[in-house]
């Protein structure tokens, strides 16, 4: 424990660790210096020269961000001096400011208009000509405004320090001085968007979301990324029934303010001009539009008929709908069609993992855990690539408490540039060369193992067996590739596991037919595919099969269709989701695209059309059943609605699983795919493809 | 002519080689006593060295006077980093040609004041970083630092102490901000010239984040003659806290411009009259800038002064880099305002707000009042922006661009009166300063 030290800020006693920044001390004493260089968890600047304060004894102000905190410091931070060196900093940094503040997008947002109102002169007493520079165009996400720059450098430091891209720098000197990028005229980078919404001031504009409307007049809504596995928090900004952006800039959720291309700008597929919004049947060959009631009767007919005669259903869920909606459909197939031909695209090995470590609590690592454990080793995956978040906060682990990395992947990745120790293996091939790394990793305190799709079975045991004879405490993360392709397993999505790992032959019922299993089988009758699209890589060999697509998009397994129903989006319903750490959030509804309907109302709608003993659902009334029932999910549900994401557990686990290692594959998204959804949206395919991880520098 | 005529007033110590035949070789250098220091230094323990600088009350020749003696002490005894040794030879602060010549006439000089530094530190690379102007220099200094490794001077083992030492010239990258010690740093390091946060100072955090002392070019060739012979002579050259000889580079309107080295504490009018040869063509004393471009402006009636540290901070002015700087009755001060504030915004990193943004208001401000398009208000908006400069930018540069003006406008208040409302410059005609 550091030593702490009593001072005084403003005539208030503070304590304080010794040595902590005196902005942020006053700061958790509720006194605000304002600052524009100073950003937590970046490296310190000392150059906006914004929160200079009186500090007893020292001849002249001292900037407060730079500043330890002594023992019996007298510091006053709002007298005649301060304020009027404040004022003075606003009217230089005024001076090439160019005033466009009504048609600028940081407009009501912006931080120098905020200062100027508080601490700002009433009048201009610059009459000089100001410096003009035109706008650019770095990136179909990234402008640059060089005279609305007011040189803060969080820019920099944040895809330098934060990201490890390090595409911005510093050009010129003096009053010239600009960021640049690093291909001289544009980015190559992430287009992650974090340098433009940690921008102040409306120097960096997004191609996305520039001069849509003002800020005050949308509709803000807090919801879960519906892309990758690692469960984003972003806040989706709604104009007349549009998304129109999404940041996540009050720094909730498990993401603080990270997000990647996807849970920043990836919301476009929403409003796609070829999304589905009636609902489609097959006549003579020809996809035709219907009516919601023709279609589900139809739907409903034909179920009803397959189940009388005893025949062979095959159903394959999503791994982006919600718990709620993957909850019911299992209740759906098990219970009102009577079979366990139910499974999903399996991304990684989540099933062996829950296995090995027979209801250990505490033996899965939460998101935060990479942010705070002393070592992880990543085993068979390109982390920045495929799960940006969890690839920020490890290095934000690295760079604020100098955590130990390992990696073990076949071909270079970003995390190489500060991990302790970087190995090559082929895939497939990685455990041997885990083994390898036994000493240090076993001279280390703790670990977090995190593992790719090529992981799985056997090896999944192994690694665990590894991770126990460490003798030292290790977490895992298995490594899934969508927004809830865990809830998809947790609420048992699959043939042999019935909602929280538990058995189906405990149910008396054989396990049903695998993904694949159900694609070859000759006989298929009906096929029901959920919010995924398996025809794209495999080819459905019945040819008799009716086949029932609830979608956003003509994907190409909806083009086989005999019925379509166009499906509502994440961002478009309640519900929850499970991240690939197993932290469970809450979806909130951002919009409503007409013609559409959430896979929850649809279930229920078919329910009532085939008589089955229940249904309607409401997402809150599957989610109490979802916490009294499933292993792991009894987590509180106020404190979920309030925004808190919660690491679920699945503790039975006691099951013998059937390797199917042949089941498990990651799709392989880069930073600018995400599956078939991906190609939906606008902004991935305008951006260059990610060159690898690496940039040249 | 490599030098300017000396002066009879002078007292030669470390300009005691200039004018000899093939002063900068390393056998005129041997000649005259070269590295004698060294070879005493080598008897001496570290602690000895330092004790002999802090007797000398040599004072930092770069411009802030800091006792070179207690700037060596702050570097750690015990550390498992290696330290290095670095000469400010970035020579930017206008008026100031001194380093220059002491490099030019006497190289060896510099060579053997960072070996002593070296030995008193415990450091065993050294740098020179030179600016880019000064390109010619560079070769001088490498061809020198190649005589000292042939001589034994540099190197392994030197003569036979066990002690190691290398030296590498470094050409300056960047603007005047380059001569900062932590933006000089920065820029050695290979990245853009920027201060940096401070504390840590360099004696601690310096060069490679390692411990470094950083001195200026004369401060390193006073070295020599200290340790040579002893602190205290040096010291009872100059007056008390100010010790030895410093070396002035006397610019404007005299008639002999150039470097004297002269005792600490020598009267400037003595200076202006009796060594650089009065103003020229008979023109009266208006102003003297006394130390650079970065101190306050002396009015012809204030310059009655010892030129040491301590009478210039008592006069509000600065002893600074020893850049002298004389002005003549024709000089236009509106116009010495404006050709000051254009060098700082030109030179200005860029990195702090009221730096960045304030030397070029002021320099946009004070072009349009030269150009008689000022407004009466605005004489005191030129002195107002200098002051919510001072004291609060990142480093230095800041209060160098605005204490000349503080001062001018002060000082100079009527001719700023003389320039509003579309009156010509009163001076235009006659001024010889190009702006
Ligand atoms: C803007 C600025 C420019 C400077 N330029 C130089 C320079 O060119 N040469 C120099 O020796 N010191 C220069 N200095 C002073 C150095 O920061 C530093 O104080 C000095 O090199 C230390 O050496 P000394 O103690 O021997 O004077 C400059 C300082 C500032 C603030
Ligand atoms: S672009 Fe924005 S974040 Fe970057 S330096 Fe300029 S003001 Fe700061
Ligand atoms: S890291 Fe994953 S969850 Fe987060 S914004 Fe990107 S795609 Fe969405
Ligand atoms: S005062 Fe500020 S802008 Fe000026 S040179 Fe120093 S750091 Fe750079
Ligand atoms: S916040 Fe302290 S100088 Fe910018």
């Amino acid at each position: 424990m550091a030593d702490r030290v009593k001072l005084q800020i403003d005539g208030k006693t503070v304590e304080a660790p010794a040595g902590a920044l005196l902005i942020n001390v006053a700061r958790q004493a509720g006194i605000d210096i304002p600052a524009f260089c100073y950003y937590d968890g970046l490296a310190l600047q000392a150059a906006c020269r914004m929160c200079l304060v009186e500090v007893e004894k020292a001849p002249k102000l001292l900037a407060a961000c730079t500043l330890p905190v002594t023992d019996g410091m007298v510091v006053r931070t709002e007298t005649a001096q301060v304020r009027e060196a404040r004022k003075a900093m606003l009217e230089f940094l005024l001076t090439n400011h160019p005033l466009d503040c009504p048609v600028c997008d940081k407009g009501g947002e912006c931080e120098l208009q905020d200062a100027v109102f508080r601490y700002g002169a009433g009048e201009s007493r610059f009459t000089e000509e100001k410096l003009h520079v035109p706008e650019a165009q770095w990136s179909p996400v990234v402008y640059y405004d060089a005279p609305r720059c007011i040189l803060c450098y969080r820019c920099v430091r944040i895809c330098d320090e934060g990201l490890g891209v390090r595409a911005l720098g510093v050009v010129n000197r003096g009053a010239t001085t600009e960021i640049a990028p690093n291909r001289g005229d544009h980015l190559e980078c992430d287009e992650c968007g974090m340098c433009i919404d940690i921008c102040p001031v409306g120097a960096l504009t997004s191609g996305i979301y520039r001069y849509k409307t003002r800020p005050w007049e949308m509709k803000h809504v807090g919801t879960i990324c519906t892309h990758c596995g690692d469960g984003c928090k972003t806040t989706l900004g709604v104009y007349g029934g549009q998304i129109i952006r999404g940041n996540n800039r009050d720094r909730s959720g498990i993401n603080d303010e990270f997000l990647c291309i996807k849970g920043r700008y990836a919301f476009d597929f929403v409003h796609h001009p070829d999304r589905l919004r009636t609902p489609l049947v097959r006549r003579n060959g020809q996809l035709v539009e219907t009516s919601w009631a023709e279609a589900l009767d139809l739907v409903a007919r034909k179920f009803s008929e397959v189940k009388a005669r005893g025949r062979k259903f095959g159903v394959i869920g999503s791994n982006r709908t919600t718990n709620e909606e993957n909850y019911v459909l299992q209740t759906f197939v098990r219970q009102g069609l009577g079979t366990n031909n139910l499974d999903h695209h399996r991304t990684g090995d989540v099933v062996s993992l829950v296995a090995a470590l027979a209801g250990r609590q505490g033996a899965l690592a939460a998101s935060a855990d990479l942010y705070q454990r002393k070592a992880a080793l990543i085993v068979a995956a390109d982390l920045a690539q495929q799960h940006p978040l969890l690839a920020f906060l490890l290095r934000a682990n690295w760079r604020h408490h100098q955590a130990r990395v390992y990696v073990v992947t076949p071909g270079p990745v970003r995390e190489d540039s500060y991990a302790v120790r970087s190995v090559r293996a082929p895939s497939g091939e990685e455990l041997a060369a885990v083994e390898s790394l036994r000493d240090a990793l076993a001279a280390e305190p703790e670990l977090v193992i995190l593992f790719g799709d090529s992981v799985k079975g056997e090896r999944v045991r192994r690694l665990v067996e590894f991770g126990d004879s460490l003798g030292i405490s290790v977490q895992y993360v298995c490594l899934l590739d969508y927004s809830n392709s865990r809830g998809a397993a947790d609420m048992g999505v699959l043939p042999d596991l019935l909602p929280g790992y538990a058995p189906v032959e405990a149910s008396g019922a054989p396990p049903g037919l695998t993904l694949p299993e159900m694609l070859d089988a000759p006989d298929l009758d009906v096929l029901w595919v959920i919010g995924a699209n398996p025809l794209a890589r495999r080819a459905l060999t019945s040819k008799e099969a009716f086949v029932v697509v609830q979608d956003l998009f003509l994907t190409e397994t909806a083009a086989r269709a005999d019925v379509i129903l166009p499906a509502a989006s994440a961002y478009e319903k309640t519900g929850t989701v499970t991240n690939t750490c197993g932290e469970v959030q809450r979806l909130r509804k951002a919009v409503e695209i007409p013609g559409t309907k959430s896979d929850l109302e649809i279930f229920g709608l078919l329910a009532r059309r085939m008589g089955l003993p229940f249904g309607p659902w409401r997402p809150e009334e599957v989610w109490e059943e979802i916490r009294a029932n499933v292993s792991g999910y009894n987590v509180p549900s106020a404190l979920l609605a309030a925004g808190g994401a919660f690491p679920t557990f699945p503790a039975s686990g006691l099951h013998s699983v059937r390797p199917k290692p042949e089941l498990i594959r990651s799709a392989g998204d880069t930073l600018f795919t995400s599956g078939t959804l991906g190609r939906y949206c606008k902004t991935l395919s305008s951006v260059r493809e990610a060159p690898g991880t690496l940039y040249r520098s | 002519m490599l030098y300017n005529e000396p002066s009879p007033l002078e007292v030669r110590l470390l300009t005691r080689r200039f004018g000899l035949p093939n002063s900068a070789s390393i056998e005129t250098y041997l000649a005259t006593e070269g590295y004698v220091a060294f070879r005493k230094a080598l008897q001496m323990s570290p602690e000895q060295i330092i004790e002999e600088v802090k007797i000398s009350n040599l004072r930092g020749r770069g411009g802030a006077g800091f006792p070179t003696g207690l700037k060596w002490s702050f570097v750690p005894r015990q550390s498992p980093k290696p330290k290095f040794v670095v000469v400010n030879a970035d020579e930017g602060e206008p008026g100031t040609c001194k380093d220059r010549v002491l490099m030019e006439n006497d190289p060896h000089q510099l060579l053997e004041g960072m070996l002593i530094a070296g030995l008193a530190v415990g450091a065993h690379t050294g740098y020179i970083y030179i600016r880019g102007e000064y390109r010619y220099l560079i070769e001088i200094m490498d061809r020198a630092i190649e005589e000292a490794y042939q001589h034994g001077y540099l190197g392994k083992n030197i003569l036979g102490s066990g002690f190691d030492f290398d030296v590498y010239t470094h050409t300056g990258a960047g603007s005047y901000e380059c001569g900062e010690e932590s933006a000089l740093l920065e820029s050695l390091e290979g990245k853009r010239g920027i201060p940096r946060i401070r504390p840590p100072f360099p004696a601690v955090v310096g060069a490679f984040q390692c411990p470094t002392v950083l001195n200026n070019v004369e401060t390193f060739c006073a070295i020599p003659a200290i340790i040579r012979d002893g602190g205290a002579a040096f010291a009872a050259l100059g007056t008390p806290k100010n010790g030895g000889t410093r070396l002035f580079a006397i610019s404007g309107h005299v008639n002999r411009p150039g470097v004297y080295e002269l005792p600490m504490g020598f009267n400037l009018l003595r200076m202006i009259h009796e060594v650089a040869g009065g103003i020229r063509n008979g023109k009266k004393l208006k102003a003297v800038i006394p130390g650079g471009t970065s101190c306050p402006v002396l009015k012809a009636e204030e310059c009655d002064i010892p030129m040491d540290f301590d009478s210039l901070a008592r006069a509000k002015s600065m002893l600074g880099s020893g850049g002298v700087i004389v002005m003549d009755e024709d000089t236009c001060m509106v116009k010495v305002a404006l050709r000051i504030m254009k060098f700082y915004a030109h030179e200005s990193c860029g990195w702090c707000v009221p730096c960045r943004e304030g030397t070029l208001w002021l320099k946009k401000l004070l072009t349009r009042f030269h150009e008689g398009q000022g407004r009466r208000s605005e004489i005191d908006l030129i002195g107002g922006l200098a002051r919510n400069m001072l004291g609060r930018t990142f480093c230095p540069l800041g209060d160098a661009a605005a204490m000349p003006t503080i001062s001018l406008v002060e000082k100079f208040y009527e001719e700023f009166e003389a320039h509003l409302d579309g009156k010509p410059c009163p001076y235009e005609i006659k001024t010889a300063v190009r702006v």
